[in-house]
């Protein structure tokens, strides 16, 4: 009744330690800073005192999304700096589709993964060809955010980085039209956290490779006799061990 | 009377001031223009050396709202400097000269000093349907301003209007009022707000005679003495802000204590002026004191980032009364639901797949006779 021969595993090293360390640092930061970001954009009523003297909530709120910002940049500074130097994974190659078979690629997950016109068929193992895509695209909203950020912070720092951004503002017309916009990005970082969440698990139920607990131990698993999509970058992949059996 | 192209002490002398009079007014211009006491010696060599420069005040489109805080500087000596040691050859609003004699004017001053007269432009220019909506004389404002900016030691663009466009500039912009710098190859002193202080007004041009050269600009355009901290750094108000005491309403006890009006709207912390150091009519108040939000009306764009009493403008494009909240809170919805979706169909186009990957998966039983190896 049920096909014989169990299949087998492959275990594959896709999130390298500072990959995954880069991951948990950012989703502790931009959750830090969606949550502190709309405080400071509309802070509730907690007046228990009535000297300003007496307290200063909202100056913590204002230091804690300052100093998450900070790490924010530093762990982006770090993951690009990793694009260049990690291992296939992590490479900059696998998130900038320039091949034909990534193009293919983007076409076969619209297909098999978002739309299900297609039944079955699974993917390379780190990141697919369209999700490579998605988190360049969020770099680039990063990158927005950490310059508009930045730049509303320059007014109160005497800090090189922020300096680094003033020539942003007269292209919004003034601090104004920077806050808006710095405010109206932060909607990127809930719908991709929504969209993100979802795909993990998604993944992980329909193809059971282990993608969720793969950002902890940086794991995931491919079956021999589905491992069809070679991953076509320079290095090959060698999946090194087998399953262990028990 | 001296003769008009006198230095300010020839002019002095002949009304019967003292030296000393004199060195005491070159030290109130020296405070003014920010040099300070110990610049006091080039203050007094540019005054009695230097021949008073001549001013040519040009109105565009505009309310005259520049002028009148002009006028009411709250310092009598330097708008003394103003009204009788500068040579203030053209202004539609003060001269009594009218007509063909203005005219004349102004184009004997353009002619007799060039290189030498100060252009103090108030009021934007507007280039639509080719400059008709402002004309004087029968020509555009823009070709009067190009006329007498090509020739000017110096050129000052006086309140929002001629450094941003102000409320002629907000959409739709039906005239294509344009702020001079746009219009003009050469750097502008921007002096913007609606109006600018009156005290900031009289210390650019004061600079601009002392020194003999421009204030310090920051990326905008702005002298940065003034424009290089926000309302909100200095506002006296800042530590309710920092402790999170916020008026709520217009009525309610946080506006009586005097608490912050960040969440009424105040632009105080995306603001660049000095209301708040020198405040306004001979430093006695300024909005915030006065318990209303700063408006931002020295900021570009003002007028389209309202409304004037919510922290956030309304986002273009989406009818009124839609924040940047509303509008992300929508999509947040839809995405939420098209993930359920999602969810729902995988389960059933995919039913099979997953079924086989379960009926694939090895039994503990079975390990060690079909495993892998």
């Amino acid at each position: 009744m049920i096909e014989a021969a169990a299949p087998t595993y492959f275990r594959l090293y896709v999130w390298e330690r500072p990959v995954r360390a880069f991951h948990w640092v950012n989703a502790t930061a931009v959750l830090a800073l969606a949550i502190t970001g709309f405080v400071i954009g509309n802070p509730f009523r907690m007046a228990y005192a009535a000297e300003a003297y007496q307290q200063n909530w909202f100056g913590t709120v204002r230091f804690v999304h300052f100093a998450a910002g900070w790490i924010f940049l530093v762990a982006f500074v770090a993951r690009i700096y990793w694009g260049f130097v990690g291992d296939q994974y992590a490479r900059w190659r696998h998130y900038i589709p320039h091949t034909r078979w990534q193009w293919r690629e983007i076409v076969e997950v619209l297909r098999i993964d978002i739309f299900q016109t297609k039944v079955s068929g699974e993917f390379s193992s780190g990141h697919n060809a369209l999700a490579g895509l998605t988190y360049s695209v969020s770099f680039l909203v990063y990158a927005f955010q950490i310059a508009t950020g930045f730049a509303l912070y320059a007014s109160m720092s005497d800090a090189w980085v922020p300096s680094l951004f003033v020539w942003v503002v007269p292209l919004f017309g003034g601090d104004a039209g920077v806050r808006f916009w710095h405010h109206a990005a932060m909607w990127f970082f809930i719908l991709f956290t929504m969209i993100h969440v979802y795909l993990v698990f998604y993944h992980d139920y329909v193809e059971g490779r282990g993608t969720t607990s793969s950002m902890v131990g940086g794991w995931k698993f491919a079956r021999v006799d589905t491992l069809t999509a070679p991953d076509q970058s320079d290095e090959a992949c060698e999946p090194d061990e087998p399953a262990e059996s028990g | 009377m001296a003769k008009p192209d006198a230095s300010i002490w020839r002019l002095m002398e002949s009304k019967g001031y003292s030296r000393r009079e004199f060195v005491h007014f070159c030290r109130f211009a020296a405070i003014t223009a920010g040099v300070g006491v110990a610049g006091l010696p080039r203050v007094v060599e540019a005054f009695q050396s230097r021949p008073r420069p001549p001013v040519v005040w040009l109105h565009f489109q505009e309310c005259t709202c520049c002028s009148e805080s002009f006028i009411r500087s709250s310092h009598p000596v330097v708008a003394d400097v103003l009204f009788d040691y500068l040579s203030l050859d053209y202004t539609e609003t003060l001269q009594a000269a009218a007509g063909h004699q203005a005219e004349a004017a102004l184009h004997d001053t353009m002619r007799n000093h060039p290189g030498e007269y100060i252009l103090l432009v108030e009021g934007s220019v507007p280039l639509g349907n080719d400059g008709v909506y402002c004309t004087i004389g029968g020509r555009t404002a823009q070709d009067i301003l190009a006329e007498a900016a090509e020739d000017a030691a110096a050129v000052i663009a006086w309140g929002s209007c001629a450094s941003n466009g102000c409320v002629q500039n907000a959409s739709p912009n039906p005239t294509g009022a344009t702020p001079i710098h746009k219009l003009i190859g050469r750097p502008v002193i921007n002096v913007p707000g609606c109006p600018p202080i009156a005290d900031v007004m009289t210390a650019v041009v004061t600079h601009l005679l002392v020194m003999g050269s421009m204030p310090e600009l920051d990326n905008r355009g702005r002298p940065r003495e003034f424009y290089g901290k926000r309302v909100h750094d200095t506002c006296y108000r800042r530590p309710f802000y920092d402790a999170g005491l916020f008026v709520e309403s217009w009525d309610d006890e946080g506006a009586r204590e005097g608490y912050c009006l960040y969440k009424m709207g105040c632009r105080g912390p995306v603001t660049y002026n000095a209301c708040s150091v020198t405040r306004w009519n001979e430093g006695t108040s300024y909005p915030i004191q006065s318990g209303h939000g700063c408006i931002g009306c020295s900021e570009d764009d003002f007028w389209d980032n309202g409304p004037f009493y919510r922290h956030l403008p309304d986002v273009p494009g989406f009818g009124i009364e839609s924040t940047a909240d509303k509008v992300g809170a929508a999509a947040a919805v839809a995405a939420g639901a098209g993930l359920a979706l999602h969810a729902i169909v995988t389960n059933v186009r995919k039913q099979s797949e997953i079924h086989k990957r379960i009926a694939g998966s090895v039994q503990e039983t079975e390990i060690g006779e079909g495993g892998d190896d």
